[in-house]
């Protein structure tokens, strides 16, 4: 076993060539197909007006920086998370809280409604992610019937049901992600390929929906096989972490937001990133993006506190947003697209009789 | 610490190597320990006492190994001749198999055995440093074990070996592209077709309810409407999943079907559609079964055998080869049936309610905005303000 013939292919760093090689060859066979850019097809494509969009609700309520949201299917509540360990959820049409719960553990930085609307799941610093049937009694304490679903060994990133209300994907800082049988707390499959925290996922809206895709800050964004736990695809093109991945409403690519200022647009087909959304005066991170139900805009939150509407076929942008005093942790659009809702770090200071409180914001936006 | 182990196997500025006598064999490709040591100190800069620290290091995780007494893990600044490792990551990996008896994680034992294919050769001569290094280890102070445990382990969660990054690259070196021109022209017509149904964009009928405070326009769409928007009728034109992921169009689709005496098969994937989701549902497989569906014989087989050590996807492949069918065969004939013209024909188109019929009923809506308790009885909401800006309900920025 003489040390010469080892270094030449065996060691680390010589694996590690190999690897850097084989990426090479990959962006080159990935390129051989790209014959066109996306905004030379859409120029046959009518161009956007420029949008006005309003604030039409203002959720105030949580005492600390707003984490995350989920809308529900009846397309008008939301669930949100906060830094103060609050979960709560409104009827956002008319603005009343419906439900609140107090977290054992502080930055709850991810929550999800049920498919069926009867629960909620949230979790964050306590590397666990909890189901809490909702009551229709009020006056119930919900954390009398919680139940601990997932286990990590680091905080709890992002959590979204599958198309039932019994399975749960959940993603991690411990750089995986993972499937769990909610009745049992049960992990049906963990998927490993990320080398650093794992920060958003998104199911795939596909007719076997069997995928998802996962974004981190090995900036990397991964597409996953539920059943397998493969990595069928990855996407290395960011230069930094990414903080949210969403599907395309046609499942057939999805978009990134990134700390590196872009948002990015990749195709699963053509096995390439095809559009970037950026601009030489937006410097700060993208912490969140969604797009509209036809998937002509992007709405995207940065940390500079406003939000970029984008036109995701032209790659122009059609609106800036202000609207938040603080950075914009989060940004959903409605089930059926009637709005959009953010989630911000907001802090306002205000005097009403005498107290002062905190004021931090989720607005519902329309046009 | 691997690129002190890299710069150390450098043929020019490395160590020497050369032959050492372990009692009467002559072992090549050697070093001693005092070779290593002297080699640390100068290309360092570093004391004696720093260069045998590392060098102990390099030791106990296996980097070098000593030829004279392998049970003994540390460096010793003397004529003892000492080895590179290879495999490191191999024989970590080993170690951890009998540690846990084979209970390896997938993607470790995916990335174990892809290694044993490769230095097959060598494998004995790896497991058996594994158990030396196992059993070196087990004399060590449990905490000093506990440690150096962790540490290795971050190393390796670190420096994962880029083989499984290499296997899934040559993987996707072989996957079948799209041409980019194919693929993008996709999402224009995705964005087209889908652009009337696009409130954000378009607007809808009756009107916004987040701008009029008016949710006729959440009535009309509700689940179960007894004649529901033209809009939606239309929608159903677009895929087959549209169709399947409207309640109302399946319930549609279920009748179309019952009237041509083929509804199992959107019966079964109905059930299947529970089963993977956690419920129970009925066998329709069995040929002699009071309603039976159209699987291939291999996709039957495949079932059949699934079902004898069921698990969650037993029902998957079955499931998908009636998705098809049905989306094949059932779904065009639905769509040409006289049920579905008759029904888009008679759906309703919605009257634009104009925002400004009630303008002082218009009010800036804002939560209440005290804190949220634990148990919270419904308040009512905010203060009424004249209304400031309108604008049109949902027409499409226009230029």
């Amino acid at each position: 076993m003489a040390c010469q013939g080892l270094s030449k292919g065996e060691t680390v760093s010589s694996l590690r060539a190999e690897s850097e090689n084989l990426k090479a060859k990959l962006e080159e066979e990935r390129s051989k197909l790209h014959d066109v850019e996306l905004h030379q097809v859409a120029e046959k494509v009518e161009a956007l007006g420029q949008f006005v969009m309003k604030t039409r609700r203002t959720l105030k309520g949580h005492g600390n920086k707003v984490l995350c949201m989920d809308w529900c299917r009846d397309k008008r509540r939301i669930v949100s998370s906060s830094q103060d360990g609050k979960v709560i959820v409104w009827d956002a049409y008319t603005t009343n809280k419906e439900h609140a719960v107090t977290m054992p553990c502080t930055w709850v930085m991810a929550c999800a409604y049920a498919p069926s609307g009867c629960a909620i799941a949230c979790g964050g610093l306590d590397n666990k992610c909890s189901v809490y049937p909702l009551s229709l009694d009020k006056n119930e304490n919900l954390s009398a019937k919680k139940k601990s679903v997932a286990m990590h060994t680091n905080y709890l990133s992002s959590c979204s049901f599958t198309n039932s209300d019994m399975q749960l994907l959940t993603s991690s800082g411990d750089g995986t992600c993972a499937l769990w049988d909610v009745e049992s707390g049960q992990l049906l499959q963990s998927f490993h390929g990320h080398s650093a925290d794992v920060l958003s996922l998104n199911l795939a809206p596909s007719e076997t929906g069997n995928t998802f895709v996962s974004g981190g800050c090995d900036k990397k964004a991964n597409v996953w096989d539920m059943r397998s736990g493969q990595n069928i695809q990855s996407f290395e093109t960011h230069e930094s972490d990414i903080n949210c991945v969403r599907y395309y409403p046609s499942g057939d690519a999805f978009a990134t937001g990134s700390d590196d200022a872009t948002c990015r647009l990749y195709d699963l087909r053509a096995d390439r990133e095809v559009a970037i959304y950026s601009k030489e005066s937006i410097i700060f991170g993208a912490s969140s993006v969604d797009f509209s139900l036809s998937g002509r805009l992007l709405f995207a939150g940065y940390n500079d506190y406003t939000i970029n509407v984008w036109d995701v076929l032209k790659g122009t942008r059609v609106a800036i947003l202000f609207g938040h005093e603080n950075r914009v942790s989060t940004v959903r659009v409605s089930p059926d697209g009637t709005a959009f809702c953010s989630g911000s770090w907001d802090n306002t200071l205000r005097r009403w009789a005498g107290y002062s409180f905190r004021f931090v914001y989720c607005c519902i936006w329309t046009l | 610490m691997e690129r002190v182990i890299v710069s150390m196997q450098d043929p020019d500025m490395g160590i020497k190597m050369r032959n050492q006598r372990l009692l009467i064999t002559v072992i090549p490709h050697a070093m001693t320990g005092r070779d290593i040591v002297d080699w640390l100190i100068q290309k360092y800069s570093i004391t004696e006492e720093e260069a045998l620290h590392t060098g102990n290091f390099l030791v106990k995780y296996g980097y070098i190994y000593p030829l004279k007494e392998p049970r003994n893990l540390c460096l010793k600044q003397d004529e003892t001749p000492y080895r590179f490792q290879v495999y490191i990551h191999t024989i970590y990996l080993a170690r951890k198999n009998i540690r846990k008896q084979g209970e390896l994680i997938e993607y470790e034992k995916e990335c174990y055995n892809a290694l044993h294919k490769r230095i097959n050769h060598t494998w004995d001569f790896v497991v058996m440093q594994a158990r030396e290094q196992l059993r070196a280890s087990k004399q060590r102070r449990k905490s000093d074990r506990i440690v150096l445990e962790c540490q290795e382990q971050a190393f390796w969660l670190i420096n994962r070996p880029p083989v499984s990054s290499i296997e899934h690259n040559r993987k996707s070196l072989g996957r079948n592209r799209i041409k980019s021109s194919i693929c993008l022209e996709s999402f224009v017509k995705y964005c087209e077709q889908y652009q009337d149904h696009d409130p954000i964009m378009q607007g809808c009928l009756p009107s916004n309810p987040w701008i009029t405070d008016d949710i006729m326009y959440w009535n009309m769409n509700a689940e179960m409407v007894p004649m529901p928007t033209k809009l939606r009728v239309e929608r159903w034109t677009f895929s087959f999943m549209e169709l399947l992921n409207d309640p109302l169009g399946k319930k549609e689709l279920l009748t179309y079907l019952e009237k041509e005496f083929s509804a199992e098969n959107l019966l079964f994937w109905q059930a299947c559609e529970e089963v993977r989701h956690g419920e129970a549902s009925k066998i329709f497989l069995a040929p002699g079964a009071s309603r039976w569906v159209n699987i291939d014989s291999k996709t039957m087989e495949k079932t059949l055998q699934g079902i004898k050590h069921p698990h969650r996807f037993v029902m998957d492949d079955a499931q998908m080869h009636i998705y098809f069918l049905m989306k094949k065969d059932s779904y065009p004939r639905y769509l040409k049936s006289e049920l579905y013209k008759n029904l888009l024909a008679r759906a309703v188109v919605p009257q634009e309610t104009k925002k400004s019929v009630f303008p002082f009923m218009r009010r800036q809506r804002h939560s209440s905005p005290s804190p949220a308790l634990v148990t919270q009885t419904a308040e009512d909401n905010g203060k009424a303000q004249p209304n400031t800006g309108k604008t049109n309900t949902g027409t499409a920025a226009q230029i």
